[in-house]
């Protein structure tokens, strides 16, 4: 139990840390407990799943380029890491928003494996 | 001599009337950081207390998105909110059965000051929703919504 305590202490101090986009892929994958497949994650990305979005709604399906939200037109910069280096860097934040949006485009949280595909595809994108 | 008094009174005279139609947003880096990301930041003074109580009370189904915020944050801007609401020419924002209104743009204010405009030019794909304030006025997000700086896109 003790020991428990202990790792969940260090992972938080950990997490409280300025992260890397990589991390974030380490992570997720760690959760899932598999590998990430950026193939999956470039499906998942872009159709719809019983929502009226999909995630390129409002990112685009070349998440290298800006985007722009589908409900009140506002601009977003880019999700790529590649063209945007503020991206993955904050696990708050990227917590908040894999929060929300999951729930706006599917009705639910998304699991780790799918935030892992994401990630994948997101990093392979140059 | 005269005259170096007359020239600030002067000053302060024009500078007036344009001050009382600025919304400027007043700063706090919660607000900024959390409200403007999926909208620009609609100002404070245009709702009161009570709808903004509201609307913070229900963030998870934000018309129509998760706006969703963890406890500490959401007190903190429903503080913020509260403190800068009730501008001087706010108007009622409540519904005939006396209910808060969520939205801006539902208040008898807003439907005054936008009569002239029909719901096919807020329909407009350069437009798409009354709430998308910037679309016509250039300088809202400065909180400036004077008439100088209107402009309707075709
Ligand atoms: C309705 C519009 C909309 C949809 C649909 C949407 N997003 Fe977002 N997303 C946003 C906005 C707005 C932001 C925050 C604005 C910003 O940071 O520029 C954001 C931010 C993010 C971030 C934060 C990244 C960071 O570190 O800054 C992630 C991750 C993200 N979105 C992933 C997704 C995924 C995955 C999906 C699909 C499940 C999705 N989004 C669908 C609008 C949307
Ligand atoms: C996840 C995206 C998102 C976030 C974050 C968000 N909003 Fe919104 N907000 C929306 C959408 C979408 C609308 C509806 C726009 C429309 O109808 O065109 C909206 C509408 C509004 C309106 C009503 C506009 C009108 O019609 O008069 C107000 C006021 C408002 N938001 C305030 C806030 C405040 C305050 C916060 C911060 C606590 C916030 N919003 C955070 C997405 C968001
Ligand atoms: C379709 C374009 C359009 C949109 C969208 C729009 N407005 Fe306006 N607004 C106007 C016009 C045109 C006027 C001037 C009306 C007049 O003076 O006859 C005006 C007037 C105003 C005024 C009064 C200004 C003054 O000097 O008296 C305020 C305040 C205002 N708008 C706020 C808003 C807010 C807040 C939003 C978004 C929630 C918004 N408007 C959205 C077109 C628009």
């Amino acid at each position: 139990m003790r020991r428990t305590l202990a790792i969940a202490a260090l992972l938080f101090a950990a997490s409280a840390q300025a992260e890397t986009p990589r991390d974030f892929l380490t992570r997720f994958e760690k959760e899932a407990g598999a590998a990430a497949s950026a193939e999956r994650g470039a499906r998942f990305f872009t159709s719809k799943q019983g929502g009226e979005w999909s995630c390129a709604s409002c990112h685009t399906d070349k998440p290298t380029q800006a985007g722009r939200h589908a409900k009140t037109d506002k601009p977003i910069t880019p999700l790529a890491p590649a063209t945007n280096a503020e991206r993955f860097t904050d696990a708050a934040k990227v917590d908040k928003w894999f929060r929300r949006n999951c729930n706006d485009t599917l009705n639910r949280i998304c699991s780790a494996q799918e935030k892992a595909d994401v990630m994948a595809w997101l990093l392979a994108q140059k | 001599m005269k005259t170096l008094i007359a020239l600030p009174a002067l000053l302060v005279f024009l500078a007036l009337p344009a001050h009382a139609d600025n919304y400027s947003v007043p700063k706090n880096a919660a607000f900024e950081e959390e409200c403007t990301s999926c909208h620009m930041a609609f100002p404070p003074q245009m709702l009161h207390a009570d709808s903004w109580r509201a609307m913070m009370n229900g963030l998870s189904k934000h018309f129509g998105t998760d706006a969703s915020l963890d406890e500490k944050r959401r007190a903190a801007i429903t503080d913020f909110l509260v403190a800068n609401a009730n501008g001087r020419k706010t108007g009622t924002t409540r519904d005939a059965a006396g209910n808060p209104l969520l939205r801006i743009t539902e208040t008898a204010r807003f439907e005054k000051k936008h009569s002239e405009i029909s719901a096919a030019t807020f329909k407009r794909a350069s437009i798409k929703s009354p709430a998308n304030c910037t679309a016509c006025h250039r300088q809202a997000a400065a909180g400036d919504y004077n008439e100088r700086s209107i402009n309707i896109p075709k």
